[in-house]
């Protein structure tokens, strides 16, 4: 190819700017910097300080730490403790976002409802916590109103225990899952819903075969975000939960080792072990969101 | 050929009407619509054509009068349940479905058996021409692709009527053109009966049995192409029907068909498309290619010639009046820009109309 080139340009030959610009560099990139500083610093070095230091036991071989953790069954039940709040968590917000999503979606007033739904993400975990902690409590409205009504003789233990970090994280998790939700599904052209109509699909079939197979990848990406938000439960697994039995999360056990037994290390490596379990999770969610369509979810030439 | 299309005896609209709030998109619209015919609804953007299809598709409820497919009242019907094919503006193929999956979806959802929609499938895809794109997904065909990929899905389920939707409008000009032809071919093929949108003139001359011409929700006018073209009814149609020169004036006299008017001063007589009162304003419509440069005479305007290009057989030019009035000719002789010229027109070929009542007529 350069034999054919005009003898001028390989006298002079494009200059480095311009080289650089045809492999994607120019002034614009420098933009980058900012923030390549920015989580070189908050992320990338605190990440790989603490990968390091959990090779660095208290005591013991360089993979003291780790054994420690799988050997206690008080340790290693957290993630199973975890995995038992958050994947559900997550799955009951998905389920509830998507009907909801899909009516909001043809709504006029869209900004209000959206508005008051999203409303608990403003608010914060503890005070939403707090909240429950009064409302679902024994001598709280939700078992007195029960119990005027007759429906139940004894006030229902619904918080110190599962169902109340539950109710917490639902309740905190929604907005972020239905935002997402709700963008996904607006995201799809509704004439390929009409065309559906028009070739005889009723309302189900136009769900299950236009609309779930083309919203799967979007889903897919809401979980992950929405479970490893959940994932990272701490207040309201304290406050509303029973932080040394069945809401003992993963995170507990990291706070426990660094600011109780002052083990940094030790809080180092259960921190790795909470990141690896979310990676894991999220990883194949993601494969399997290659098994959809993942395309741009418009019926025109695009 | 197994792709028999259910048959029917005639589409009536019966005083069909449908308001978006205080905006009536349409009014007392009835129209009825034979079996095999070819119908396009004509009309410029917000006229109430689109809205007319939708409202027989079943994509929107109609807000007064029926729908009737011969004996049955459909406009009360679920669109899933008319049955009804429709080809979308921007095709609404489904992006994750390949090009047999998307045509096949109609007969898939009747729950038919695979080897019955395999055989149709087959015969939609070689009706289209389409063989051997079968297994593409529609965002790796050409538009003229996707539009035949749409057609086709429309047609499979064998619906007593196809409905379209400005399905031309988002393709280049040359893929138009041939498209417009594949159309009338598979149209005349299935024997298919078929509504048709457009806001083009010459797509809806070229293609249709019969045009309905549709202003403001009203229908205007509904006539075979020739009569369309020859005879509109008013002047907002022979506006579409490419009246490009519309020369307002007053009345001079009027009888038996006849009417002349003075434009500026210039006596133009022509044939009367309208009741016309003498000394009442009225326009003298006349298409460019009948407007033609010449000598001063009956029938002739003088205007200031503004531009002029050449079109290889003859000249075409804009000009003005003294008195303002733009118009659009044509000549055989090279006329100078700033140059003053009579322009005449056979009186055979001039229509004149009323002046349109302001607002909703």
């Amino acid at each position: 190819m350069d034999a054919l080139a005009p003898a001028t340009a390989i006298e002079h030959g494009p200059s480095l700017r311009q080289r650089l610009a045809a492999r994607g560099f120019d002034a614009v990139t420098l933009l980058v910097i900012p923030a390549a500083i920015f989580s070189l610093l908050l992320f990338v070095y605190p990440f790989a300080f603490g990968f390091i230091l959990s090779f660095e036991p208290k005591a013991g071989g360089w993979l003291a730490n780790y054994q420690r953790f799988f050997s206690d069954s008080y340790l290693y039940d957290t993630i199973a403790n975890t995995l038992w709040l958050s994947v559900p968590t997550t799955l009951v917000n998905l389920l509830l976002a998507v009907p909801i999503a899909f009516r909001v979606r043809l709504m006029r007033h869209q900004r209000l409802l959206t508005t008051i739904l999203v409303l608990p993400i403003t608010l914060g975990t503890v005070l939403v916590a707090e909240g429950l902690l009064n409302y679902l409590g024994p001598q709280g409205w939700f078992n007195r109103t029960l119990m005027t009504f007759g429906l139940i003789s004894q006030p229902l233990k619904l918080v110190h225990n599962y169902w109340g970090v539950f109710a917490s994280l639902v309740i905190t998790g929604f907005p972020f899952t239905f935002l997402l939700t709700l963008s996904y599904v607006t995201g799809i052209d509704p004439a390929l819903e009409q065309a559906g109509a028009t070739l005889g699909a009723n309302a189900w079939q136009r769900f299950r075969h236009i609309y779930l197979p083309l919203l799967m990848p979007g889903f897919a990406i809401t979980f992950c975000l929405s479970f490893v938000q959940a994932f990272s439960v701490f207040p309201s697994a304290v406050l509303l939960g029973e932080p040394a039995g069945i809401t003992r999360v993963i995170s507990i056990a990291a706070y426990q080792a660094a600011f109780e037994e002052y083990d940094y290390s030790m809080a180092s490596a259960v921190a790795m072990i909470m990141g690896f379990v979310q990676l894991a999770i999220v990883v194949a969610v993601l494969a399997a969101r290659g098994l959809f369509y993942r395309g741009p979810a418009s019926g025109a030439k695009g | 050929m197994t792709i028999a299309l259910s048959q029917f005896d005639e589409v009536r609209l019966d005083r069909v009407s449908r308001d978006f709030g205080a905006l009536n998109a349409l009014r007392d619209v009835s129209l009825t619509i034979r079996r095999r015919e070819f119908i396009a609804l004509l009309g410029p953007s917000g006229c109430g054509k689109s809205t007319t299809l939708n409202c027989i598709a079943g994509l929107l409820p109609v807000t007064g009068g029926a729908i009737w497919l011969d004996k049955n009242r459909v406009d009360t019907l679920r669109p899933e349940d008319r049955g009804f094919g429709m080809v979308f503006q921007n095709y609404a193929l489904f992006p994750h479905l390949n090009v047999r999956q998307n045509i096949g979806f109609g007969l898939k959802m009747r729950g038919r058996h695979k080897a019955e929609i395999d055989r149709k499938v087959d015969e939609a895809l070689s009706l289209v021409r389409l063989q051997g794109q079968e297994h593409k997904l529609p965002g790796q065909l050409s538009g003229g692709q996707q539009q035949r990929v749409a057609i086709a899905r429309a047609i499979v389920i064998e619906p007593p009527l196809v409905l379209m939707d400005e399905p031309l409008s988002n393709l280049d000009a040359k893929l138009r053109l041939e498209m417009r032809a594949e159309i009338r071919r598979i149209h005349n093929e299935l024997g298919a009966t078929t509504i048709y949108v457009t806001h083009d003139q010459d797509e809806a001359l070229s293609l249709a049995d019969r045009i309905v011409v549709l202003r403001d929700g009203v229908v205007r006018q509904v006539g075979t192409p020739k009569e369309l073209y020859e005879a509109p009814s008013h002047l907002d149609v022979a506006d579409f029907m490419g009246f490009r020169n519309k020369l307002k004036g007053k009345v001079i006299e009027s009888d038996n068909g006849r009417a002349i008017i003075d434009v500026e001063g210039a006596r133009i007589s022509g044939v009367a498309r309208e009741r016309l009162l003498a000394g009442s304003s009225a326009y003298a419509a006349i298409r460019s290619d009948d407007l033609e440069a010449g000598e001063p005479g009956p029938n002739a305007l003088k205007v200031i010639v503004d531009t002029i290009e050449y079109r290889g057989r003859e000249f075409v030019g804009t000009a003005h009046t003294a008195g303002g009035l733009d118009v659009v000719f044509r000549s055989h002789q090279a006329v100078e820009p700033g140059a003053s010229v009579y322009l005449r027109a056979d009186d055979q070929r001039v229509l004149v109309f009323a002046e349109p009542i302001q607002g909703r007529s």
